[in-house]
């Protein structure tokens, strides 16, 4: 997995966060630009959520995040809006599935740890994250090492181009 | 090896015995997405630099989400499934053919111990036909149409029993509601429900898909039924393979074992904002209502039409609602035609709109005002699901969604069950 460190500021969420909730249909129908689709990033439930995020951030949410619909253009939508990370208790597992597939990092944990505006660092390699304004340091479930060698190659895409097709 | 039904299935498409919490590649018998979907799997499919759909004839494109097409960005995603499509021959069915759901089991391209996954995620709807089949996403279906294959977590099961006899008033819609109050929208997360039971033995193959559909509403990978007599005249004549059902093995390991008996269960209805607020039809009768939709991949069926236009024939929808209707096929609505019911539906003051999904997902055919409370038969009803956050979604049964339509107001579907 990558030696990259993560940094950012914490946006917490509740539990059960839909794919609906963070991209909803009215947009998903529309456009296969995930840039625009980041800037109506999680709208109906937090207006103006683009504005109020730097790149880097993480979203910290509780149980079943991503639960509702197959759409990959949710987890897209955070990842292009420049979300370093989603931390939660628990996924959907279409999430799951999608977020893994486009290489954007998802980190199961016990978020009630975390609080609103927190600063984390996060070493995936080392399965850390370390709450810098209180220092406090959380273990991260790890993927099993099939899911790995996908998140490595950076998602679906580029494990494809790199391996021409399964090598599990 | 003691097998769950998901175990046997997965073992079966990876050539090895497999079980819960490990991650394979499977083989893929069929695949669909549809045009909130296939576009994003078609630009992914491009860049992952493949040049060949392994196997077209296994894979399914559906133009349903908004069809036809309320703009023109939306008619160019068309465009680019339609295009595609015809170069790679992969199957299209295009606007008016009706919801991906419906048309890929009525085709007959998903028979018993099939490997089946959707780019949509109520393809868990086929496991009705003792199939294993879950929704996924864009890249898992790029991934599909370059290899035939997919990485999966075998799931760990959970088995949910029927028992007791089906109340008059209650329909499947309701059992499954009632189900989605008791386990709740993350119960089943990562899970393989089996249902089974005498209550699934009792309904019809339609009102089995309406609970293996809103499976995944609690979480679940998958809600399989055992394949039975009705399962197989179900298929006759829409597939022509031998049929070979798939059964779980005495033993086999289960997480957890629930057991209901709904004889005396109520018609249920699902209150805004989340599909597991569930009430008894009586602690919510009198609500107004606006707006009320008959259709989707889990209540469009002829059999779900037929239920409402019982109530609703010879009367008129109350002057305050719109009704809309949704068939969910071309031949549902054709049967309807036929059959008388849908004159029944259009003289009540139905406005019947093109089969597909635009209403229940909030593409077209049907947005609600800011303030407005509309009663449906979709399986969703997160805030801004039917296009406007401001508006609030109760599911019910197509009995109770027919009640409601003509008082204004949520009415228990048992009141006109005599009349």
């Amino acid at each position: 997995m990558s030696e990259k460190i993560l940094k950012g500021k914490v946006h917490k969420l509740g539990d059960d966060i839909n794919t609906d909730y963070i991209i909803s249909g009215r947009y998903k129908f529309k456009t296969l630009d995930p840039n625009e689709l980041a800037r109506h990033l999680l709208e109906d439930i937090c207006p103006d959520f683009y504005q109020k995020i730097s790149p880097g951030d993480f979203i910290v949410a509780g149980e079943n995040f991503g639960c509702g619909s197959s759409r990959e253009q949710a987890p897209l939508a955070i990842k292009y809006a420049g979300i370093g990370a989603v931390i939660a208790k628990s996924f959907a597992r279409i999430f799951y599935r999608n977020a893994i597939n486009i290489g954007l990092p998802i980190i199961i944990t016990d978020t009630d740890e975390i609080n609103q505006d927190d600063t984390l660092l996060i070493n995936l390699k080392k399965g850390a994250i370390t709450v810098c304004n209180r220092e406090k340091t959380l273990s991260i479930t790890p993927f099993p090492s099939e899911i790995l060698s996908i998140i490595e190659a950076g998602g679906l895409v580029e494990y494809f181009k790199k391996y021409g097709g399964w090598r599990i | 090896m003691k097998m769950t039904i998901a175990e046997k299935i997965i073992s079966s498409h990876c050539k090895k015995e497999v079980k819960a919490g490990e991650l394979v590649i499977a083989d893929v018998d069929f695949a669909i997405a549809q045009d909130g979907t296939a576009p994003l799997a078609i630009e992914v499919f491009k860049k992952m630099e493949q040049e060949k759909v392994l196997f077209p004839e296994k894979i399914a494109f559906f133009i349903d989400h908004s069809a036809p097409p309320p703009n023109r960005e939306i008619s160019a995603l068309h465009k680019l499934m339609r295009d595609f499509a015809k170069k790679h021959k992969v199957k299209l069915h295009d606007v008016g053919e009706g919801v991906c759901h419906v048309v890929t089991t009525e085709k007959g391209y998903v028979k018993p111990g099939d490997l089946v996954v959707g780019a949509d995620s109520h393809t868990s709807s086929y496991g009705a036909l003792n199939a294993f089949a879950t929704g996924v996403g864009s890249t898992d279906l790029a991934a599909v149409m370059a290899s035939g294959k997919i990485w999966l977590r075998v799931p760990e099961s959970i088995k949910i029993i029927l028992t007791g006899k089906i109340p008059e008033g209650v329909y499947s819609k309701d059992i499954i509601l009632y189900l989605m109050g008791k386990i709740t929208s993350r119960g089943a997360v990562y899970k393989s429900i089996e249902f089974e039971g005498e209550v699934i033995e009792e309904l019809s193959m339609e009102a089995r898909f309406t609970i293996s559909n809103m499976a995944m509403e609690m979480g679940a990978k998958a809600g399989i039924m055992r394949a039975d007599e009705k399962t197989v005249k179900w298929l006759e004549g829409k597939v022509e393979e031998k049929i070979t059902p798939v059964v779980p093995d005495e033993g086999a390991s289960y997480d957890k074992i629930f057991e209901y008996d709904i004889s005396n269960i109520s018609p249920q209805v699902a209150c805004p904002h989340s599909v597991d607020n569930v009430f008894p039809v009586e602690k919510v009768e009198g609500t107004p209502i606006q707006q009320a939709f008959i259709g989707t991949c889990t209540n469009g069926r002829l059999e779900d039409l037929q239920i409402a236009a019982s109530i609703l024939k010879g009367k008129r929808v109350h002057p305050d609602v719109r009704l809309i209707v949704a068939p969910a096929s071309r031949t549902v609505y054709l049967e309807a035609l036929k059959k008388g019911i849908i004159s029944q539906l259009v003289e009540a003051k139905a406005a019947v709109v093109t089969p597909g999904c635009g209403c229940c997902v909030g593409t077209h055919n049907g947005i609600p005002a800011d303030g407005e409370n509309v009663i449906s038969t979709a399986n969703r009803n997160f805030k801004g699901r039917m296009g406007n956050p401001n508006s609030f979604i109760y599911l019910a049964s197509p009995a109770t969604v027919a009640a409601s339509c003509l008082n204004g107001k949520i009415t228990d579907p048992r009141r006109y069950l005599n009349e």
